[in-house]
């Protein structure tokens, strides 16, 4: 998220003064960063759209920019080539057996793949869509996922009018009280009747060849 | 066997000892052998001729018999290397200090060259100046050291399901334990003056995949340290050179490697990193998020299936790891029946806040199959669990925070097999 329009510009070669109180004494290292470095670098965009910057794109120009940056790795319909991830699809499959996991059936927000799009695909040349661009591919993953019609277009404004399946199928870490019986005072002796080996790893034998 | 003389050629008269001695060596061999083990009896090659002079390799790397204990991946993980994982010998060290060379290695864009030249790192978001640091400027902040154990939370990730993979090596070494020296966190936050509006922190990577994560703020301004050398020298470019995170006890993803950002910000950024990974799906479909303690947890590395038993039966040192996210660990069992009946191992030293513990069960072996396991317990009371009791909390489609009890199969002639009990 960019804050760069709420800082004055600082001359680098004006020296800082101001400390806040509960803070350390400061020693001066490091120099004022720029707006326009801040602007290159704070890409991040938040759950409420936060940092999304300016642009649009739709579906069917999405598609066109997921082919032919995208579905080589991603496929056709973002359902994945080989062990590259699947964006799509898994839609009802998170309490089974192997849950497919994509955009679709499990990421909580929109902003996430914005951003993760923007600042990290297509691997091997990161960062080089523009917005526009990014907009459209967007679109398209959630048309890939029946989550919009043929005729969406993506933009800041459309942005919070998309709500992920999955948005509320998230708890944060319980484990101190969902695991609290994990603190005890362990069984030294007798612990348990009979010892029976109920798996091997060599009969599934998935281990690389180590060469001795 | 050859004899070779390395650097200098030997003067004339030492060339005429030592042919003389072979000579007498060889004779020996042939007519009146000397009783006892001849690498005694027998003058051998290396207790006469010259070894290597210095600087034969002006950055020493372990002697060509140890060539096996190296990093190694696992293939069908990943659709290929660059965005992948390989695993840490640790079936093959002793000790706790992870030598970098062969510490493990993940990366979700490959491993980037960025020299300290173009090294910058920014601070911005809710602070009072954003600040940019050149290497340099790092190294003119206070600075500290501090041993830290760093473990990517899909560590035995794979046995979930079931006992997969046949090795502590393969099964527990996405794990490793240096001596980082670096300036805290905390230290830079207050350069830049952080806000009180600020609760988090979001940490980014220099590299093609921008690898952010958010950090509570009371985490930052705890023990995170932004770290530049381990193990006494520079990182290695596997691990982030010349910068990244250390953040104690917690999952190594946060360790963001070529650190080149921290955003001050009030709410979390919910990165790719922080939603559809590192999340834990339990049996209901419903997920944890924010998973970032390392639950306590051991292995025993020796004897596993990579280091069976090759003396057969008497003394015998059972050796593991132990290590926690939430502090120290202050005791480990190791069981030989599967759990049935346990001993308490011995620490090499008390254990130390998030760095690996290395125990030691110093015993005699009956030479009859043992069902190995080893119990970490940390300085919480948190007792390592059972696969089971891990399954009936989260169900079979976690992928991350395995922390289960690991059992290796000791079979009468040494070998060993990574199994599941009852
Ligand atoms: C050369 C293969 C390749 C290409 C081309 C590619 N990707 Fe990816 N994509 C990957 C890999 C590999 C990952 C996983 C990276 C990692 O592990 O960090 C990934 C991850 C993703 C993810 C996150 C998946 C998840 O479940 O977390 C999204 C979304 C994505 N890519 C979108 C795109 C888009 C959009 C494009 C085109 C602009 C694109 N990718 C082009 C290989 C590719």
């Amino acid at each position: 998220m960019s804050k760069y329009h709420n800082i004055v510009p600082i001359s680098l070669f004006v020296t800082l003064t101001f400390v806040s109180p509960l803070q350390a004494g400061k020693l001066g290292l490091g120099r004022p960063a720029l707006p326009d470095e801040v602007a290159a670098w704070d890409l991040d965009v938040r759950p409420d759209g936060t940092g999304l910057p300016d642009g649009s794109g739709d579906v069917l120009t999405g598609e066109e920019i997921f082919a032919d940056n995208c579905a080589v790795c991603h496929g056709d319909f973002a359902e994945g080539v080989d062990n590259w991830p699947k964006l799509a699809g898994g839609m009802g499959t998170l309490d089974r057996d192997d849950p497919l996991k994509t955009v679709g059936s499990y990421w909580p927000y929109l902003s996430t793949t914005w951003d993760y799009v923007n600042r990290s695909m297509p691997f091997g040349n990161a960062q080089s869509l523009t917005p526009d661009e990014v907009y459209g591919v967007v679109a398209y993953i959630l048309y890939s996922n029946d989550l919009v019609d043929e005729d969406f277009v993506l933009s800041r404004d459309t942005f919070t009018e998309v709500h992920l399946p999955n948005a509320d199928g998230f708890i944060v870490d319980d484990r101190k009280s969902a695991e609290a019986h994990f603190v005890t005072d362990p069984c030294m002796q007798n612990c348990k009747d009979k010892v029976e080996i109920t798996m091997r790893a060599r009969v599934l034998d998935v281990t690389p060849d180590t060469g001795d | 066997m050859t004899f070779r003389f390395k650097g200098n050629p030997p003067s004339r008269r030492q060339f005429l000892t030592g042919a003389a001695a072979i000579g007498a060596g060889a004779v020996a061999a042939t007519t009146a052998r000397a009783a006892g083990d001849p690498l005694i009896t027998e003058p051998q090659y290396w207790a006469q001729g010259l070894g290597e002079g210095v600087d034969a390799t002006p950055y020493g790397l372990p002697i060509e018999y140890e060539s096996d204990v190296v990093r190694r991946n696992v293939d069908w993980l990943t659709a290929d290397t660059i965005s992948s994982i390989n695993f840490t010998p640790i079936h093959a060290l002793d000790g706790t200090i992870t030598p970098q060379g062969c510490a493990f290695e993940r990366h979700h864009s490959g491993a980037i060259e960025l020299t300290k030249e173009d090294y910058r790192l920014m601070i911005n978001g809710l602070v009072d100046t954003p600040l940019v640091f050149t290497y340099g400027d790092l190294e003119r902040f206070p600075r500290e050291n501090h041993v830290y154990f760093c473990e990517c939370a899909a560590n035995t990730g794979m046995e979930w399901a079931g006992a997969q993979l046949n090795g502590a090596q393969f099964t527990h070494g996405m794990i490793h334990n240096m001596e980082y020296t670096g300036v805290p966190l905390r230290t830079l936050l207050e350069e830049a003056g952080y806000q009180t509006t600020g609760k988090w922190v979001y940490v980014e990577g220099a590299d093609a995949s921008g690898n952010g994560r958010s950090i509570p703020m009371d985490k930052a301004l705890d023990d995170v340290l932004v770290a530049f050398k381990a193990n006494g020298e520079a990182l290695r470019m596997e691990h982030g050179y010349p910068v990244r995170l250390v953040v104690p006890g917690w999952e190594g993803n946060m360790w963001v490697k070529w650190l080149r950002r921290i955003e001050v910000a009030d709410a979390p950024v919910e990165s790719r990193e922080e939603t559809s990974k590192y999340t834990d799906t339990l049996a209901n479909g419903i997920s944890r998020k924010w998973t970032w303690e390392m639950d306590a947890k051991s292995v025993v590395t020796s004897p596993s299936p990579q280091s069976p038993i090759t003396h057969g039966p008497g003394p015998l040192v059972i050796t593991g790891l132990a290590w926690s996210g939430r502090g120290a660990i202050k005791r480990v069992d190791v069981s030989k029946d599967g759990g049935k009946t346990w001993e308490t191992a011995r620490l090499a030293k008390p254990g130390e806040r998030m760095a690996l513990s290395r125990f030691y069960l110093d015993t005699e072996w009956d030479g009859t199959e043992m069902l190995l396991q080893s119990r970490a317990m940390d300085e919480t009371g948190y007792v390592q669990p059972t696969k089971a009791q891990l399954r009936e909390v989260r169900g079979l489609n976690s992928i991350y925070h395995n922390n289960c009890i690991q059992t290796w199969w000791v079979k009468p002639d040494g070998e060993a097999e990574n199994v599941e009990v009852s």
